[in-house]
Formats: C-alpha cells, sequence, structure tokens
C-alpha cells in the first residue's frame, strides 16, 4: 500500500475549457496503451514504410482480430472481479466444432456455423459462470478446471482429427480474405462486437452494474443489483464470444485440431492489463482492452519490421505488460494524491 | 465461511475426531484409497517400477507446489514458475555448450532464479503491485529471456553421469534418488511454514494484510522472500528438468505454473490465502500423479486424462461448499427444533 500522508499543496483552479478537456481527455485510462500504439506504428513506419503498405495493415488487422474479440469478452469479465481462463480451450472447441460441421455438411451456410458456434461458446461461458456464481468458488479456481476438462473434451472429441482450410467451402475462408474499404471482413466482425460491447459496458444499465460489482461486490448487492445474474451474464457473453473467435479463427488459419487455441488464456489477460483494465475489476473498458490487444500483436509485427531479433519478442511483450501495471499504479497513486489534496481544502 | 464453527461444536468434538474429519485426512485417505484400488484393479501398477515412473514424473510439480503454497496462503499467487524453470533451462544449455563445469552451472542456474524471484519479489511488495498481473507479466519475460538466451536450438549432449543421476533409483525400491532431496525441501517448508512465526504470519497475511501488520508481520520484506523461495525452487525444479529428459530448451516446462496451482488448490489451500497445509497440497499432487498413472496403464490417451485434473479441482472446490451448505442447512433445524420447546 501506498503512504496515505496527504502532503500535497492545494492545487491552483484555472479550469478553462480546454484545461479541462485536456484533464478529462488524461483521466482516460485508455491513453496511455493508444499513445503506446500510436508511437509504435510511427516509429515502426519511419524505420521501415514497408510496414504500413496495404498487405502489411492488412495483415496487422487480420492478426488481431481474434485477440481483440477475446480481450473484449474477457475485459468483461475482469471488471466484474472475475476471470476466465477457459477461453483457449472454448477457441479449441468452437474451432474443432466448425470443422467438423463443414466436413459433413459443406453446404451449410455460413450463419449456422456461426451461431453453432457462438451457442457452443455461450454454453460453455454459462457452466463456468455457474459454478461460480452458485458455488460461489473463485473463478480463477473453476476456470482453471475448466481449462483442463473442456481441453480434455477437445483432446477426446478430435483424437488425431485435423481439418484443413480445403475441408472448408471457399467463402468461408473469403470471410478473412476479401476486405470492405480495405478491412478485412473478419476485423469488421471484432470492430462491431467492440462498437457493441464498448456501448453497453458505458452506456446501459447492465453494463455500469458489472463496474458497480466489481468494485464492491458486497456494496453492489446491498444497493439491490441482481449480481448473480450479472456476473453469470458476462460468462455467458465472454464464452459466446469466445465461440465467435473459435468460428474465425477456423476462418483465419488453416488447420484446427485438438491443440487450437491452448495456452492463448494468459495472453488474453495480460492484453487486457495493458488496456488499462484493473485485474480486481471496478476499473478499465472493453476499447481500453481492444487497443491492448491491438498493441501486442502490433508489436510482434513490428520488431519483426524493424527487424529485431524475433527471439526478442516475447522478453519484450513481458516488459510491456510490466510497465502497463506500473504506469497504471503510478496514475493510481497520483490520482490519490490529488484527491486528498482537494478534499483538504 | 466454514472458518466460523460454532463453539459448542468445536467443544462436542474431541480434538482427534477433528483431525480425522479436516480437509487434510481426506485427501490422505483418498489418495491411499486411489493407490489401493489402483493396485487391486491394475495388475502392472504395483510395482518398483510404477513407483520410479510415478515420482519421477510428479517431482517437478512437487517441488514448485511447495513455495507456491506458501505464496497462496500469503494471498499472493506467481503465475512465472514454469517460465523461470525454462529460463533456467536454456541458460544451462548455453552454459553447458560454452564448456564450463556443470557445478557452476548449477550455481548459476540456481542463481538465476533467485533473480527471477527477486524481481517478482521487488514488483510485489516492493511497489504494491498485484501478483497475478506482475507474474502475468514476467510469464512473458522470463520465457522471453529463455528464447533470447537459447533460440531455436537444444542442448542434449549433458554428460551422462549428471542425467543418469536424476534417473537413478535407490537399490531396487523404485524410488529416485532425487526424491531424497525433493523430500528434503518438502520437509523444510513443512517446518517453516507450520513450525515458526514466519509461517504463522504467512496465515495471517493472507486472511488480513492490515491484521498482520498490526501484529507485527513485516509484510513487504515477507512477500518478497516468499517470491524469492519459488523463484529458486522454479530454478531447481528447471535444472532437474533439463538432466531428467537430457535436453534443454526454451520451452522446456511452459504451462506447467496451471498445473501446479491447479494441484496446490486441489490440496485445500485457499485461492484467497490464510489457509492450507503442506500434507493437503502434497497428498494432491501424488492423487493426481496416480490418477494419471493409473489411467495411462489402463491406456487412456494422455491427452485426455487433463479432464481429471480438471474434474478432481473443481469437485475439490465445489464439493465442500455443497456439504457445507447442507450442513448449515442441518445445523439451523436442528437449532430451531431446540428453540422452538423452550420458547413454547
Amino acid at each position: 500500500m501506498s503512504n496515505l500522508t496527504a502532503t500535497a499543496e492545494p492545487t491552483e483552479q484555472d479550469s478553462t475549457w480546454a484545461a479541462r478537456a485536456f484533464e478529462s481527455l488524461r483521466h482516460m485510462r485508455e491513453l496511455p496503451v493508444l499513445a503506446a500504439l500510436v508511437v509504435l506504428i510511427v516509429v515502426t513506419y519511419a524505420v521501415n514504410p514497408l510496414f504500413l503498405s496495404p498487405q502489411g495493415v492488412k495483415d496487422l488487422m487480420l492478426n488481431s482480430t481474434i485477440v481483440v474479440i477475446l480481450a473484449v469478452g474477457q475485459a468483461m469479465v475482469i471488471i466484474t472481479r472475475n476471470v476466465d481462463l477457459s477461453i483457449g480451450s472454448i477457441v479449441g472447441l468452437t474451432a474443432f466444432l466448425t470443422g467438423t460441421l463443414f466436413s459433413g455438411n459443406p453446404d451449410l451456410p455460413i450463419a449456422v456455423v456461426l451461431v453453432a458456434g457462438i451457442l457452443l461458446g455461450g454454453a460453455l461461458g454459462m457452466f463456468n459462470g455457474l459454478l461460480v456464481t452458485l458455488a460461489g468458488v473463485p473463478a480463477l479456481v473453476i476456470t482453471l478446471g475448466t481449462l483442463y476438462i473442456f481441453r480434455g473434451l477437445n483432446n477426446a472429441w478430435a483424437g488425431g482429427t485435423q481439418y484443413f482450410a480445403d475441408d472448408r467451402p471457399q467463402a468461408f475462408g473469403n470471410l478473412s480474405v476479401q476486405t470492405v474499404l480495405g478491412i478485412p471482413i473478419i476485423t469488421l466482425i471484432a470492430v462491431a462486437v467492440v462498437l457493441v460491447a464498448g456501448l453497453v459496458m458505458a452506456r446501459t444499465r447492465p453494463g455500469r452494474d458489472l463496474y458497480a460489482i466489481g468494485s464492491d461486490p458486497d456494496a453492489a448487492k446491498l444497493f439491490g443489483i441482481p449480481t448473480t445474474q450479472r456476473v453469470l451474464s458476462a460468462f455467458v457473453v465472454n464464452g459466446m464470444l469466445a465461440g465467435l473467435a473459435g468460428v474465425l479463427y477456423a476462418s483465419r488459419f488453416n488447420s484446427v485440431g485438438a491443440t487450437t487455441g491452448t495456452g492463448i488464456e494468459l495472453d488474453i489477460v495480460a492484453a487486457a492489463v495493458v488496456g488499462g483494465v484493473a485485474i480486481f475489476g471496478g476499473s478499465g473498458s472493453v476499447v481500453g482492452a481492444a487497443f491492448g490487444a491491438v498493441l501486442l500483436t502490433t508489436i510482434t509485427s513490428a520488431l519483426t519490421a524493424v527487424r529485431v531479433d524475433k527471439f526478442w519478442q516475447q522478453a519484450i511483450v513481458g516488459v510491456l505488460i510490466l510497465a502497463a501495471i506500473i504506469i497504471d499504479r503510478l496514475v493510481a497513486m497520483r490520482n490519490e494524491r490529488k484527491l486528498r489534496a482537494e478534499a483538504q481544502r | 465461511m466454514s472458518t466460523i464453527v460454532s463453539p459448542e461444536k468445536k467443544a462436542a468434538r474431541p480434538r482427534w475426531q477433528n483431525a480425522l474429519l479436516s480437509r487434510d485426512a481426506v485427501m490422505v485417505a483418498i489418495l491411499i484409497a486411489t493407490i489401493i484400488t489402483a493396485s487391486a484393479m491394475l495388475p502392472r501398477f504395483a510395482s518398483p517400477l510404477t513407483v520410479g515412473f510415478l515420482l519421477i514424473d510428479v517431482i517437478p510439480v512437487l517441488l514448485i507446489a511447495m513455495p507456491m503454497t506458501l505464496v497462496i496462503i500469503a494471498g499472493e499467487i506467481d503465475l512465472s514458475v514454469a517460465s523461470t524453470a525454462g529460463l533456467t533451462s536454456a541458460l544451462m544449455g548455453v552454459l553447458w555448450q560454452s564448456g564450463q563445469s556443470m557445478v557452476t552451472i548449477v550455481v548459476l542456474g540456481l542463481i538465476a532464479g533467485l533473480l527471477c524471484g527477486a524481481l517478482n519479489g521487488l514488483l510485489v511488495a516492493g511497489l504494491g503491485l498485484p501478483s497475478l498481473a506482475v507474474t502475468i507479466g514476467t510469464l512473458a519475460l522470463y520465457r522471453g529471456l529463455a528464447l533470447v538466451t537459447i533460440g531455436d536450438d537444444a542442448v542434449a549432449d549433458f554428460p551422462v553421469e549428471a542425467t543418469s543421476f536424476v534417473t537413478s533409483k535407490i537399490g531396487a525400491t523404485g524410488i529416485p534418488v532425487v526424491m531424497i532431496g525433493a523430500l528434503l525441501i518438502v520437509l523444510a517448508y513443512a517446518v517453516v511454514l507450520h513450525m515458526t512465526p514466519f509461517g504463522r504470519g504467512l496465515f495471517a497475511l493472507g486472511f488480513s494484510t492490515e491484521a498482520a501488520k498490526f501484529v507485527g508481520v513485516k509484510v513487504d520484506r515477507t512477500k518478497f522472500w516468499l517470491f524469492v523461495g519459488t523463484g529458486v525452487v522454479s530454478a531447481l525444479a528447471g535444472i532437474f528438468w533439463t538432466l531428467r529428459y537430457s535436453s534443454a530448451r526454451s520451452d522446456n516446462a511452459s504451462g506447467l505454473e496451471l498445473a501446479v496451482v491447479a494441484a496446490v488448490l486441489l490440496g485445500g489451500v485457499s485461492i484467497f490465502g490464510g489457509r492450507g497445509t503442506i500434507l493437503g497440497v502434497v497428498s494432491a499432487v501424488l492423487l493426481i500423479g496416480t490418477v494419471n498413472y493409473g489411467l495411462r496403464l489402463e491406456r487412456v490417451s494422455d491427452v485426455v486424462l487433463i479432464i481429471v485434473t480438471g474434474a478432481l479441482l473443481i469437485i475439490s472446490v465445489v464439493g465442500p461448499r455443497i456439504a457445507e451448505g447442507v450442513a448449515t442447512r442441518w445445523r439451523g433445524r436442528r437449532l430451531r427444533a431446540r428453540v422452538s420447546p423452550t420458547s413454547s
């Protein structure tokens, strides 16, 4: 804990409009990650202009898509002071479901497969959510358990079977190839997810309730918020988004099998944290988490573009995560001091 | 919470009965029952060969589970352990190639682990950052450094004396020689946790940081040393891993962190901190090992086996909750039954 000795001097209160606008911008939790992303892109472009060639931009967007969708869902869960570690396994199961459906009946409409994947993901998310809310066991423990169970089911189901892009209809693979206004279709889906989730979290009652629950679960309950129902729905939505990501994974990548999506859970949590979502809930935004996801995926491409040895990439990602946490802490401490100074006046 | 035990219940039941009904006792009983069942049902199970393979398989998880138990009891978590082991492994490979002696390599490996743990400790205890987030960061960082150290290479030509020592058995018992060392570490951690003021401080810390501060626990220093402990023991596990498979690679032991956390939680350690025992955790590690080994003998595919780990973990936390709910309802009814005659 920080020393809560309020020694800061009362500050000047010349709050012109511009100053206030600047102030509110400075308080945006997404700002550091957005700034980092801009700096990263500008610097990389300066070193290697090919980085922002049409193909380069398209690759950046394609690489971010799935991570962004997962980070949005994860952020919603983390904001309620929970976490879902089973998403990698949910992605694996839904990606394999997609492969199975298409290989069985290639004429299946894409929409049907999308719905099937989202439903399966939602069901798995509901399983997590029910265990967490009804049994009252920490989400970290439950979803660590279901991480193994879902993966085991995936392994049992898939065995050694793998489905490749050839097993799927051309139109489905085209989702990750064709572009609208230069943006790949699956990326457009991700953008839509971010916008809708962002609006729900920022402007609607259920969305705000999630923040209240994450800030103080007991107070939220006393206040009359249906906490069980809200937390459950956060898990279901996260599961549905993981299901969507799984289907898109099958469109984006060549093969899906027993190990698809293994080990991505901590990357996704990291993306949310880098994007300013507090690990113990109550603050941050899904938009920030999406930026965090874009930053983490872009940095890999950027390092390749500026010819940094590929072996350094993961270490740099680690440093970035730590930097995000430290900056967040410093900002929080400064705000705390300032609030105390204001309270004293 | 289960910690609120009504006084009448406590007085009514003798101490030995409480001990027999404790979660640890249940874990040990389940472990013994599993071993007996497996021996009875699987013809090839009860043999020195089993003991050898089973124990050698569980050693990495068993080792890391010890410091992890203390960390989780103190209300923190360390997800960077497997990456620390991987970094140590990578370092060993590079040092061996550059012609260092085995002793130097082991010492440097342990120092690397110590530094990894110290960085975690500084960030968590020094800056007051949440350990869950910090160690996700260092998980990426240490694994990244492992990649930087050794790249895509794999070093496999470790001296036969070292690799065969790691897999050697004590006489005909099948018990690996390294198990003695592992046992010493288990004992050391058991003593520290259950028999020293430092250990008691950890429970206080996990229960309430504020309260622990008031009773004189040096919170920051304690947490720092806990993370140093996980770092060093993870390095040890990394060294064991490298020599056992005679292969130093950057991706050694990856994903092990969640297996360790799962075992510790199955062993009855509360994820919120403040509760847990070494005995419970050791039983849990052995239980997972036994079940997996037994099913593997029955040709259940390795990859499907992780369902068992997951199911055990969930049942172990959800089961007591349900039992607790039933017990509370039952106790309530009994209390009401006793209260109603007096009031009428």
